[in-house]
């Protein structure tokens, strides 16, 4: 009798607390709504089947409790009822996979216009390399790594010399440009992960991995690392301003390339 | 009919082959510690499993602590939270749920549930706990280890896991690989035993499609961890080498803090693969036996017969065997090739079918039941809840592109805790206070047991529902330090400080739990032989605790299913296993 007057309150409860709460989403600043439109879906659907299934228990714990004189019923199946309950099911699962299925196609074609950007992690410190004036990022080796070329620039490839690189430093980002992310580790497996963009994903030493996004709101958000890379995980942090294209033109000139720290 | 599970039989084949004789104890020593007795290694393994899930308890006091509370207590710094939340993951995961179900239960109730006397090799089954125990040993002398245990997350990813800025890199990812490797080889042993048990040691009458859910549960899930468990073997064996011999199996060419190590040409992203490969598989081998124990606390205790047992059984299986395609999405942003997201988004989804269905079954064997809300039904109602709830939640995370922002946050925290730690673990509870008067003859107490499982449900549920929202605004996990993390309100860190102190009460109402196992041992209400009027072999033994070879001098004959409760016109609301179908048959008018 309890257990189902307890029932009913955590299911009121759960879902009071979903609509009252202070916590969600932060406020988005990148073209990723899809995410969060998919997010806010799947919390219609499995709300309604938590709250579905919890009522009806709490239905049966009253109805079907223990009584002087109560004898259960014996049914050892109804193919019907156990037919319509798993087409609802799939009906369900569908509803959420097919939308969430479309936009990670999107999620990984990365746009033709979309200009590189290159964030490589190291325990704990973020640093970009951005193509400079001729659009193309040199090539780049942890084996080339050494005290003058932190980074480890090819410093033969051509397109390296006009590479801007910014160790540890601020990233700026135009707004309303798309931008692809090339994500390397120097050491160990780090994650570039900006709430706001909602997008993040693994660095991993010796291969290069990506996903983009196009900055939708200017303002400053925090970096955090998203994949445990040792004891000083959690201070692993950067900023990343997004500007208007004259505020970053402005930015660029001001910062350092390949070729002027080796010179 | 034979084909159909719940129509008795009023007869049953003879016995295809003669009886063995079982190994028995010569004195104190072979009876109560080198015992070959399934049920005494049962005990044994629950208890160490319980002990050693006391540590992994107060692990997660500490974590709470400096979640709830950062820097309020000096002695947990960075290293030590790391080497705290990998040693609570890891123990939970694998030496108290994978040993309790399979090791614990599946000892005691396989041969006792099928009609045997004992585990068909009883000298591999002693040996399986023994070598599970080193295991354990080995794993807590990490903690008195220079640089003590290993503080690489319960995933051990390299190349963190064995270099230098990951606490324990010298001994204690070690000693964490070489536990592994000594559970892994234990475990075969036990469960091959658990296999072969179940397809050759059931009594006369006894049919697959008879056995007792529980059965099929563990069955399954063994099958399934000697299936799964050789990737994290091998996997353990190569980050062994790479770390003792310098291999690159797992290691890229790296430079640590302007260094360049010798390593090169190794994949970090295969480990995780055989990692989760063994990992997600696991997740099953924990809950199929949960599955399976809750479905007969339901239908005993609800005095109905388990809903739609075929599907059933069906699902135990289907599920078992799709959980061996869909580990990658533990790796969506992994950086693997992102294709795959597609199929493992997609392989994902469907196993939320037959789970879903085995859901249902649940709920509609409560219904039109006769509910008696004794503690292992309160357990079973917890699960309930907790399970669904953790498990629609997971529907967000093998949804490729939704797990992105909530990938690596608190809120797969709370998923998995919600899933596989809470739910499974008021499984285990309600198991214990089901099965306790069969293993020492006497009733836990029902009042301790009832403030027990309020106490462990609400807070469970105070502690992991509100955290997923803590995941969904962008709190990571594994942070030691959140306290200044720019997107957390002052409120969020209030509802932290909240979840550990929830988190504090609940360990603590533990000791309620323990003090009823150690009190009702003496004190406890004589149990009788079958105090839950139950129809399933184990409650039919001639004696109680059941004595060595189980049966006395005849095995029992089984001539119907195990849910024959409330049947109409039978004079009592449950008919045992053991007995056979009336042969006079009613002449149509």
């Amino acid at each position: 009798m309890i257990f189902a007057v307890i029932m009913v309150l955590i299911v009121v409860g759960s879902v009071v607390f979903h609509f009252l709460s202070p916590w969600w989403f932060t406020p988005l600043a990148s073209n990723w709504g899809y995410i969060d439109d998919t997010t806010v879906l799947t919390f219609a659907i499995t709300g309604a089947v938590f709250s579905a299934v919890v009522l009806f228990v709490a239905y049966c714990l009253w109805k079907f409790r223990h009584q002087e004189g109560r004898k259960a019923a014996y049914e050892p199946e109804n193919k019907r009822l156990e037919s319509i309950l798993t087409a609802l099911t799939a009906g369900g699962v569908i509803a959420m996979l097919t939308p969430g299925l479309f936009v990670w196609a999107q999620f990984i074609e990365v746009p033709e216009e979309a200009t590189n950007v290159e964030v490589v992690g190291q325990q704990w410190l973020w640093s970009y390399r951005l193509p400079g004036a001729d659009g193309q990022l040199g090539g780049a080796d942890n084996r080339l790594i050494g005290v003058d070329n932190t980074l480890g620039v090819n410093p033969d490839d051509p397109a390296s010399g006009d590479d801007v690189i910014i160790e540890g430093g601020e990233l700026l980002l135009p707004v309303d440009k798309p931008v692809r992310f090339l994500l390397r580790s120097i050491d160990v497996l780090h994650d570039f992960y900006v709430p706001e963009f909602r997008a993040k994903m693994d660095m991993i030493p010796g291969s290069v991995t990506y996903f983009w996004i196009t900055p939708t709101k200017t303002g400053t958000y925090e970096i955090l690392c998203a994949e445990l890379c040792g004891t000083g995980h959690s201070y692993m942090r950067g900023m990343v301003t997004v500007v208007t294209q004259e505020e970053y033109d402005e930015w660029l000139t001001t910062q350092v390339t390949f070729a002027d720290l080796a010179s | 009919m034979a084909d159909i599970p719940h129509e008795a039989s009023a007869s049953a084949p003879p016995a295809e082959i003669e009886e063995m004789e079982l190994p028995h104890a010569h004195g104190w020593w072979s009876t109560y510690v080198f015992s070959q007795d399934a049920k005494v290694i049962a005990v044994q393994y629950a208890a160490t499993a319980l002990a050693i899930g006391a540590v992994a308890l107060v692990l997660s006091w500490l974590i709470r602590l400096q979640l709830g509370f950062p820097g309020a207590v000096a002695f947990i710094d960075a290293e030590r939270y790391y080497q705290f939340i990998t040693m609570h993951g890891m123990i939970m995961v694998v030496y108290l749920l994978t040993a309790l179900f399979l090791g614990g239960f599946g000892n005691y109730l396989i041969p006792l549930m099928i009609g045997a006397r004992d585990m068909v090799f009883p000298y591999a089954n002693m040996l399986s706990f023994w070598v599970y125990l080193l295991a354990v040993l080995v794993l807590v002398a990490s903690f008195f280890v220079p640089g003590g245990p290993t503080g690489a997350g319960w995933t051990l990813y390299p190349p963190q896991a064995i270099l230098s800025n990951t606490p324990g890199q010298q001994f204690g990812i070690v000693l964490m690989l070489v536990s592994l490797i000594l559970f892994i080889a234990g475990f075969t042993m036990g469960g091959l035993n658990y296999t072969v048990t179940v397809l050759q040691a059931r009594t006369r009458g006894m049919t697959l499609m008879r056995m007792p859910l529980t059965v099929w549960g563990i069955f399954v899930a063994t099958i399934m961890a000697l299936l799964a468990f050789p990737a994290l073997f091998v996997a353990a064996v190569m980050m062994l080498f790479d770390k003792l011999l310098g291999t690159s199996f797992f290691m890229p060419t790296l430079v640590e803090f302007g260094e360049q190590l010798s390593y090169g040409g190794g994949s970090p992203i295969l480990f995780q693969h055989l990692f989760w490969f063994f990992g997600h598989p696991e997740v099953y081998i924990v809950a199929l036996p949960a599955f399976g124990i809750v479905s007969d606390l339901i239908s005993t205790h609800a005095r109905r017969n388990i809903f739609g047992y075929r599907m059933m059984v069906w699902a135990i299986v289907i599920i078992g065997a799709l959980s061996f395609i869909v580990w990658a999405h533990h790796m969506y942003v992994s950086g693997m090739h992102p294709y795959f997201g597609f199929f493992f988004a997609t392989t994902t989804l469907i196993i939320a079918v037959p789970t879903a269905i085995k859901v249902y079954n649940w709920v509609l064997t409560l219904w039109r039941g006769d509910i008696h809300f004794t503690p292992p039904m309160l357990f079973a109602l917890g699960f309930i809840v907790t399970f669904v709830n953790g498990g629609l939640s997971g529907l967000f995370l093998g949804n490729v592109v939704v797990d992105v922002p909530l990938s690596d946050t608190m809120f797969v925290v709370a998923h998995f805790h919600m899933v596989m730690g809470v739910a499974p673990i008021l499984v285990i509870f309600g198991a214990i206070y089901h099965w306790y008067p069969k293993v020492t003859g006497r009733m836990l107490d029902d009042a301790m047991a009832k403030f027990h499982f309020w106490v462990t449900f609400l807070g469970a549920y105070l502690i992991f529902f509100p955290m997923h929202y803590l995941g969904l605004m962008g709190a990571p996990r594994r942070y030691f330090e959140s306290s200044d993390i720019l997107l957390m309100p002052e409120s969020a860190h209030a509802l932290n400080a909240f979840i550990s102190i929830v988190a504090f009460i609940v360990g603590f109402a533990q000791i309620v739990f323990v003090f009823n196992l150690i009190w009702s041992r003496k004190h406890g209400k004589e149990a009788g032989g079958n105090p839950w009027r139950a129809t399933t072999l184990e409650w039919q033994t001639p004696e109680t605790p059941p004595g060595h070879g189980n049966w006395g001098k005849d095995l029992p004959v089984v001539y119907r299913w195990a849910y024959d409760y409330s049947v109409p016109g039978a004079a009592e609301d449950f008919i045992p296993q053991n007995q056979p179908a009336t042969v006079t048959r009613e002449t149509p008018a």
